[in-house]
């Protein structure tokens, strides 16, 4: 690290900016234009560890590795999890419905991105001081003395912030029960009482043929049942049709069995 | 190479992620996106904070960061309780507030 | 003795509340009760004189305070009643003529089942003239003013089962609230010149104030009165007010009610004598009346419209002599007394002869009566001899002193005023005559009625009302109507003689009114004698014109004036074509400009908005990235502003 004023950094650091940089880059834009959210959170998640090393990169050491733990590590499994509950392989369609939406959001982002690079480069930031001084007692060191003192207020109120957000989101997903949980034999009399399907429900797949969830079974009379599937995928939609060929596959293996059943019959009756 | 491409690169990552909460519908991605924004702004920060020899722009970042985990947190649950009540997460069927 | 003021008004109030509260148990005895009452207010009257009588001239007037009505700081408003000598005169003619007229009612009512409520009408209506006429300041007056028009409206159109009854009553109740709206201006502005509207102080310091201010009043006090009096040009009501019973004709609109504008006027003299140019336009305006009032006169076949037209006339002159000033007050209010009593009769006499002829008032149908109605006959005689100003009868006393007057006035305007008089009293004997010769002479028209004559111009409603073709039987009224219409044709006799031998009447009056002597260019003989002279040549032109030739029964066509004059000079057709075609156009105009530029700029401000908002609110979509754009927008153009900012 240079101690004074510099004017470039070094060619390593300018590989590795390049290279990380195009890579964060096309993880954005991915981000952005993935179809399944799920690979939107896994680009996101690239995007950020390239962050993390550019801040690294930049004496920000403390800073790299919380992204790192927090950002990528923590929030974006949260994201995860919101996805996997939401639906994990459901796609998004990516057709605009708003009329002229797409454009406006183009055009102003193109200008946007514009204006703010053309002011970066008004800018006369011709040379940098560097970390060097800043960094001398280590980076933790300086940035505790720092929140720990000037800016301790702000610290505090950020802890108030947490803690109001973690009630919040408490308050936002608890669902209050209005009236005492029934017990499992409450359940059952009430089922028994109601008459409807007493047994429990049928399995899903067809004759084990497929071992999948989101396949309905079907019922002796041949029709599909999405009794069978969970309703969580019912839910969501994504139940898998029967397919015409699975059907005829049951036939014809009926056909074989029947077969060799009137063959066994016959066999016995010769005999 | 000069420090500012770090900010180049900041713009560029914010105007992405502007244009992609402009165009997502699902409600998680368009939060991804103002995750990327807030990440780009975290980058130009910590640049400036090399740039100017002193650690405050790192300070601001790590405030940044402690927000933004706040607001995923309420968000996220939001999301989630919007998809329970209208099983969508997509943010143009909360369309209600209109004439 | 003062405390017996207010029971003049009260006696005829307690009766109208008794006969209109009353219901019809009262159906039996109703019109005694209203007769007595009448009759005890006159009693009250008469005690009230003869008290009057034996105290100094100059100390006679009395007052009676009855409470404070609106007792506020800087508007005090009294109900107080002031009697002196004018208002004096006026107690005993309406107590007396109208005590007379209930009796006369009594017997030409007898036959209507609803009596009862007529009395009550009549004992309110004295109720509310004798207020007028006491009342010690304007506010009370206007109550009373507002009173009589009230019974009057209520009066003609007593018999609302009519529609021309119905439609009369509603134009004199119009016609009236013009004046009356110039009355009440009047008090305002009296209130704010003087501070008060209280006969005394107003009277006394009128003569303080500008002559602009009481010009002004002056004026709309005689908008008032021309309302009340029905002097051109708000004089359209009189006629039609004939639609109502024929007492209510003598009584309200011949002897009483219509005289209160001549009474506002003279009892406001101060300010009338502060303001000649008021005092001009009240002579011309009694000048025209007198004349239109006569030419009616002449062209009306109905009998009592023709006395209508008369009324007007008669009116005419008492307006014109109390607009000649302290010269004329006295004898307008002298000849309003002599009117009073042959105006009265007369009316009498006609329902007389109405009662007897089957409600016919076509005088056209009428001829020969004097044989079968001498009473009648000899009453309405004397009546008209009155008026004419016979020589020796009570007209020919008033008539001749406001000619004479009116010649006093001197210059030019003396001149054409006086001569207008003598014209009028030329017409009058001649109009007057006619009615005389085509009731009471000539050949019998009623018997031979031709059958089911197609077209009968003159033919009134109460003709086909009562069937055209039941044959009348004329016959004498009984004596409860006779004997009114003695009295009366007695007190037309003598009247005139009473009050002008030794000036009676203008010692009497001259406290009150004041009086100056005119200096007329001719001598008083000379007058007397060119009126007499233009009498006899009236009643001769009407001689030879009904007398000498048979009346026909179907009207001629007649001359354009004739014509003219039927339709009472046109007035109807004036007011129809200035003021409801002038009042349509204008609502109309004021409605379209309404419609379309007052709406049209309100409607298109709104339809403007609300194109403008529909067009708006499509950005108002309710999707959050439609909001995003534009708060990114935003932020773009911030952006944008900065570096241009920088830049410069």
């Amino acid at each position: 690290m240079t101690q004074f004023a510099a004017y470039t950094t070094s060619t390593g650091e300018a590989f590795q900016f390049w290279v990380l940089g195009t890579i964060a880059v096309i993880g954005a834009l991915c981000t952005v234009f993935m179809k399944k959210a799920v690979h939107s959170a896994l680009c996101l998640a690239g995007t950020m560890i390239v962050l993390a090393v550019f801040y690294l990169a930049n004496g920000a050491y403390f800073l790299g590795i919380v992204q790192i733990v927090v950002y990528t590590g923590a929030i974006m499994m949260l994201f995860l999890f919101v996805v996997m509950l939401v639906g994990v392989t459901a796609a998004d369609s990516l057709k605009e419905t708003i009329k002229g939406q797409r454009w406006l959001a183009l055009l102003c982002g193109l200008g946007f991105g514009i204006l703010l690079i053309a002011g970066i480069g008004n800018a006369s930031l011709k040379e940098f001081d560097g970390l060097g001084q800043a960094n001398a007692n280590g980076n933790v060191e300086g940035l505790a003395a720092l929140i720990f003192t000037k800016y301790v207020f702000a610290f505090e109120l950020t802890g108030a912030l947490l803690i109001t957000a973690a009630v919040g989101a408490m308050v936002l997903t608890h669902r209050e029960r209005t009236e005492r949980a029934k017990t499992q034999r409450e359940l059952a009399e009430q089922r028994v009482r109601e008459g409807k399907h007493l047994p429990p429900l049928p399995a899903p797949g067809v004759y084990a043929r497929h071992n999948a969830v989101d396949i309905a079974g079907l019922l002796p009379d041949g029709t599909a049942s999405d009794l069978t599937v969970s309703k969580t995928l019912r839910d969501r939609g994504q139940i898998r049709d029967v397919s015409a060929q699975a059907l005829s596959d049951l036939k014809a293996l009926e056909q074989r069995a029947e077969d060799r059943l009137e063959r066994t019959n016959s066999g016995e009756g010769s005999k | 190479m000069n420090p500012v491409n770090y900010l180049y690169l900041a713009a560029l990552l914010f105007t992405i992620g502007a244009t992609g909460v402009l165009i997502r519908r699902n409600a998680i991605v368009v939060f991804m996106c103002v995750e990327l924004m807030l990440n780009a702004c975290n980058l130009a920060l910590v640049a400036f904070s090399r740039m100017h020899g002193n650690l405050d722009g790192q300070i601001i970042a790590f405030f940044t960061m402690v927000v933004a985990a706040a607001e995923v947190v309420v968000g996220l649950a939001i999301i989630v309780s919007v998809f329970r009540a209208r099983h969508s997460a997509s943010v143009d069927d909360a369309s209600l507030m209109k004439l | 003795m003062e405390n017996l003021i207010a029971l003049l008004v009260a006696a005829p109030l307690l009766g109208a509340a008794v006969l209109l509260c009353g219901g019809r148990r009262l159906d039996a005895v109703g019109h005694w009760i209203g007769t007595v009452l009448a009759a005890l207010s006159f009693v009250f009257g008469a005690v009230l004189f003869a008290d009057m009588l034996g105290k100094d001239p100059e100390h006679r007037e009395m007052s009676q305070h009855l409470f404070s009505w609106i007792p506020v700081e800087g508007f005090q408003a009294d109900v107080a009643f002031q009697l002196d000598q004018l208002s004096m005169t006026f107690v005993l003619l309406i107590s007396g003529v109208g005590s007379l007229i209930h009796v006369y009612s009594i017997g030409y009512m007898e036959h209507d089942e609803r009596r009862r409520r007529f009395f009550g009408y009549l004992n309110l209506f004295l109720a509310a003239m004798l207020l007028l006429v006491l009342a010690d300041n304007y506010l009370l007056l206007y109550v009373g003013w507002e009173g009589v028009g009230l019974a009057s409206y209520l009066l003609i159109g007593f018999w609302q089962h009519k529609p021309s009854a119905a439609t009369a009553a509603k134009k004199a109740f119009l016609v009236n609230r013009v004046g009356d709206v110039g009355l009440s201006i009047a008090i305002m502005l009296m209130f704010t010149t003087f501070g008060t509207f209280a006969f005394g102080p107003v009277l006394a310091s009128a003569g303080d104030s500008g002559e602009g201010t009481l010009t002004a009043i002056g004026l709309m006090l005689l908008l008032a009165a021309c309302g009340k009096s029905a002097q051109v040009p708000l004089q359209s009501w009189l006629g039609d007010a004939m639609e109502g019973p024929t007492p209510v004709s003598a009584l309200i609109h011949a002897a009483t009610m219509v005289t209160a504008g001549v009474y506002l006027i003279v009892r406001s003299a101060a300010i009338f004598n502060g303001a000649p140019d008021a005092q001009l336009v009240t002579t011309v305006v009694g000048a025209v009346t007198l004349l239109f009032g006569a030419i009616v006169g002449c062209a009306k076949d109905d009998i009592k419209k023709a006395l209508a037209g008369s009324t007007m006339s008669q009116i005419g002159y008492m307006v014109l002599a109390a607009g000649l000033g302290p010269i004329g007050y006295v004898f307008a209010i002298m000849h309003l007394v002599t009117h009073g009593f042959f105006k009265a009769g007369l009316f009498l006499g006609a329902g007389s002869v109405m009662h007897g002829m089957n409600d016919e008032v076509d005088m056209r149908k009428y001829g020969g009566l004097r044989k079968y109605m001498p009473v009648t006959f000899v009453t309405f005689g004397l009546g008209y001899l009155a008026i004419i100003g016979f020589p020796g009868l009570s007209g020919f006393f008033s008539k001749d002193m406001i000619i004479e007057a009116a010649f006093a006035k001197g210059g030019t305007e003396g001149w054409i005023l006086g001569g207008v008089a003598l014209l009028g009293a030329a017409i009058t004997a001649f109009y007057m005559t006619r009615v005389m010769l085509m009731t009471f002479f000539g050949e019998e028209r009623w018997k031979s009625r031709p059958t089911a004559s197609p077209e009968e111009p003159s033919a009134e409603p109460a003709a086909e009302h009562h069937g055209a073709h039941a044959e009348p039987h004329p016959h004498e009224s009984p004596k409860v109507m006779t004997i009114p219409m003695i009295v009366l044709a007695v007190g037309s006799v003598f009247g005139g003689a009473f009050f002008s031998i030794g000036d009676r009447f203008v010692h009497w009056l001259e406290p009150v009114t004041g009086h100056t002597h005119g200096h007329p260019p001719v001598s008083a003989l000379t007058v007397t004698v060119a009126t007499v002279t233009v009498m006899v040549l009236g009643v001769g032109l009407a001689y030879l014109q009904y007398g000498r030739r048979p009346v026909p029964v179907v009207a001629p066509r007649g001359s354009l004036l004739t014509r003219a004059a039927r339709r009472d000079l046109l007035q109807d057709d004036f007011n129809h074509v200035v003021l409801v075609r002038g009042g349509e156009h204008l609502t109309r105009s004021l409605v379209y400009v309404d419609h379309t530029l007052v709406d049209g700029v309100v409607n298109g401000t709104a339809a403007s908005m609300g194109g403008l908002s529909g067009r708006l609110r499509r950005l108002q979509n309710g999707f959050a990235r439609s909001y995003a754009v534009s708060m990114f927008g935003g932020a773009a153009v911030l952006i944008a502003a900065t570096l241009l900012m920088r830049a410069v």
